[in-house]
């Protein structure tokens, strides 16, 4: 018999039973649009991570202390800073690649000014910070040269801030006391919302490094070096030119492992991405389950069909099917209902993940390789759990199926 | 009768169920040889082996021992596809219990062997399941399904069904045991209708009602053959108009009687 005759009876049996073909797809359904719901949402989640990195800045590059490693007991990440505003002055000076370089440094205080007093963290950056942060400004300016080289007292305040201690007013040309210093306020920030960790990136005020290293913290190492490059094909050479001008600077022996850590934004949404993965994955599992369930329905259903078709198969029999011909029947039954199947959880599971999306805020996207996965994946359902009734079929007497009541 | 070749040729034939610890011997050495063109009943009450017999020329079953030779093919050496073809191919078989599919159309259940027809020697499968189906006088019930339809029309497409293959030998197995007697007329009228066209047809029962339009009746008893004799059938036509007229009649009287 030709394939494409087999394929027309299953067809047709299925047709003919349009209920039973309803429930017995109805588990693969459910499960097929399970899976791609929740892994829509867990791809959602990591996506939404990545662009929140990628809104960090462009092109950018984060050097951070690296970790120490005394008599080869590693103490960890950031145990051991060595990263200083000179490294910073050296990039700016040697690198080729690099567009802007800015040290950071940060102190957490009180300001206090317009209406009241806030809590925040001043940063102390370079004037190529905004370029790199590709942070606009809504009012003001930000500091020039001059004032980054005199350690001028001014103060570029974040939404957050200027919210709350000046509301429904320019604050620019008023002044806020920091650590009790009197310092000009010349400029406020675009909004840019929340960091992957879900910190606001606005509550934060921007300062010369000069200032706030010498007037507020006195620190002399510093937190971390922000620089970008001028186009995104620079970062993997940056990257490499950056290592061996900070291990110049510090003086670092061949032999000796560098004392910081060089990322471009790729890595760190990588990092970050890692615990939405696990869940992603634990999502998926748990609604693979129910496409598991779904497959024994299949088989569950079809096993009672076989049964029911007891006398069907006596008489295909009797007229001439060899057995092979009922198992390829039942098989293609089995394999065209889940694949139908899911399809139909395809589309329920695209559904599902816009209506999550719109009614939850969430951000869900579904991969065609998540589709492909699911198709293939009921197809193999179908063909796992539909063999053995298929065989139970194919392999019944004929004068004893002719007979069943 | 001499020129005609063996169509069926059964030669000591036995079939020995085991049951458990007893052997039941179903059929005890059975000879048989069926030309081409016969009507034959095989008669018996049951567990006189008929069905036994029946399921071996049919090709479901395969005998102890002993040969059997269906159109000069032994038979009881194929393997189960070669049978399967063989009944696809050289059996047409008539059921009691019609054994129709379900919603499925007259002409989609005619056309069923023809899906396992591996030879292909057919092209156009409607056209030959129609054709079928008017030579047994369904012609315009082709797409009625099974259950509009009566008894004897569901038994007509089943013959249609039997026959759209071109087969050696139709097996009817007790085809009028599910049919009222005006119905047993008409099928068995068909069957001696296509018998004159020359096609060879087995009837298997245990009624006279059937057996006496057969040219010939073999009777079992106890797995073994136990008449065999050649005689002139009633002819079911004439019967069909006796049967006609008589209704008519009573019908007249129970109107006058109103």
């Amino acid at each position: 018999m030709r394939p494409a005759r087999l394929i027309k009876v299953a067809l047709k049996s299925i047709i003919k039973n349009k209920m039973r073909t309803l429930l017995t797809m109805l588990g693969i359904i459910i499960g097929v649009g399970a899976v791609i719901v929740m892994v829509a949402v867990g791809e959602g989640a990591q996506s939404q991570i990545a662009d929140q990195i990628q809104n960090l800045g462009t092109n950018m590059l984060v050097i951070t202390p690296g970790s120490s490693n005394a008599g080869g007991v590693s103490q960890g990440s950031g145990s051991f800073n060595r990263l200083k505003d000179t490294d910073a002055e050296k990039i700016r000076n040697e690198s080729a690649f690099v567009a802007g370089v800015s040290p950071v440094i940060f102190t957490r205080t009180q300001l206090v000014g317009g209406n009241g007093n806030w809590r925040s963290t001043v940063h102390g950056v370079s004037i190529d910070y905004p370029v790199i942060r590709n942070w606009e400004l809504t009012s003001g300016r930000f500091f020039d040269a001059t004032e980054q080289r005199m350690g001028k007292k001014v103060i570029v305040l974040g939404a957050t801030i200027a919210e709350n201690l000046f509301p429904n007013q320019d604050p620019v040309g008023q002044r806020v006391l920091v650590r009790n210093i009197p310092v000009e306020i010349i400029g406020v920030l675009a909004k840019k919302g929340q960091t992957p960790e879900g910190n606001d990136q606005d509550d934060v005020a921007l300062a010369p490094f000069l200032t706030v290293q010498r007037r507020l913290s006195n620190f002399t190492f510093i937190r971390q070096i922000l620089a970008n490059t001028y186009s995104s094909e620079d970062i993997a050479s940056a990257q490499e030119e950056l290592k061996l001008i900070m291990r110049e600077s510090h003086g670092l022996a061949d032999w000796e492992a560098d004392d910081f850590e060089i990322k471009n934004q790729d890595q760190l949404s990588e990092a970050a991405q890692g615990t939405t993965e696990v869940m992603t994955m634990l999502l998926a599992a748990i609604a693979s389950i129910s496409l598991l369930v779904g497959g024994i329905g299949i088989m569950n259903i079809m096993l009672v069909s076989v049964t029911e078709r007891t006398r069907e198969i006596g008489i295909r029999m009797a007229i001439g099917a060899r057995g092979s011909d009922v198992l390829t029947q039942f098989l293609i039954e089995s394999i065209v209902m889940s694949i139908f199947g899911g399809a139909i959880g395809v589309a329920i599971g695209l559904g599902g993940s816009k209506l999550l999306a719109s009614f939850t805020g969430w951000n869900t996207v579904v991969s065609p390789d998540i589709i492909f996965i699911a198709l293939v994946f009921s197809a193999g359902v179908g063909i796992f759990f539909g063999f053995y009734p298929a065989r139970k079929a194919a392999s019944l007497n004929p004068i004893d199926a002719l007979r069943f009541e | 009768m001499n020129d005609t070749k063996p169509v069926v040729e059964v030669k000591s034939i036995r079939k020995t169920y085991v049951m458990g610890k007893t052997e039941v011997h179903a059929l005890r050495g059975v000879d048989l040889t069926i030309n081409q063109g016969e009507l034959i009943a095989i008669m018996g009450t049951s567990g006189s082996g008929k069905s036994t017999l029946m399921n071996i020329i049919g090709g479901l079953d395969y005998p102890t021992s002993g040969s059997y030779f269906l159109d000069g093919i032994e038979v009881n050496k194929l393997g189960k596809n070669a049978l399967a073809d063989i009944r696809n191919q050289k059996i047409g078989f008539v059921f009691q219990g019609f054994n129709l599919l379900a919603r499925t159309s007259a002409a989609e259940n005619v056309e069923l062997p023809l899906l396992y027809d591996r030879t292909h020697k057919i092209k156009n499968y409607r056209k030959a399941a129609i054709d079928s189906l008017t030579l047994v006088g369904l012609g315009d019930r082709t797409d009625h399904h099974p259950n509009e339809l009566s008894g004897g029309q569901q038994q007509r497409v089943a013959i249609a069904r039997a026959l759209v293959t071109n087969p050696s030998l139709i097996l009817a197995d007790e085809p009028t045991g599910n049919l009222d007697s005006r119905t047993t007329v008409e099928v068995m009228q068909l069957f001696q209708e296509l018998n004159e066209k020359g096609i060879t047809i087995i009837l298997v029962t245990h009624e006279d009602e059937v057996s006496r339009y057969a040219k010939r009746i073999v009777e079992l008893r106890d797995g073994q053959i136990i008449k065999d004799v050649v005689r002139k059938p009633d002819s079911a036509i004439d019967d069909l108009k006796r049967l006609i007229k008589r209704q008519a009649i009573e019908r007249d009287e129970s109107e006058l009687t109103v």
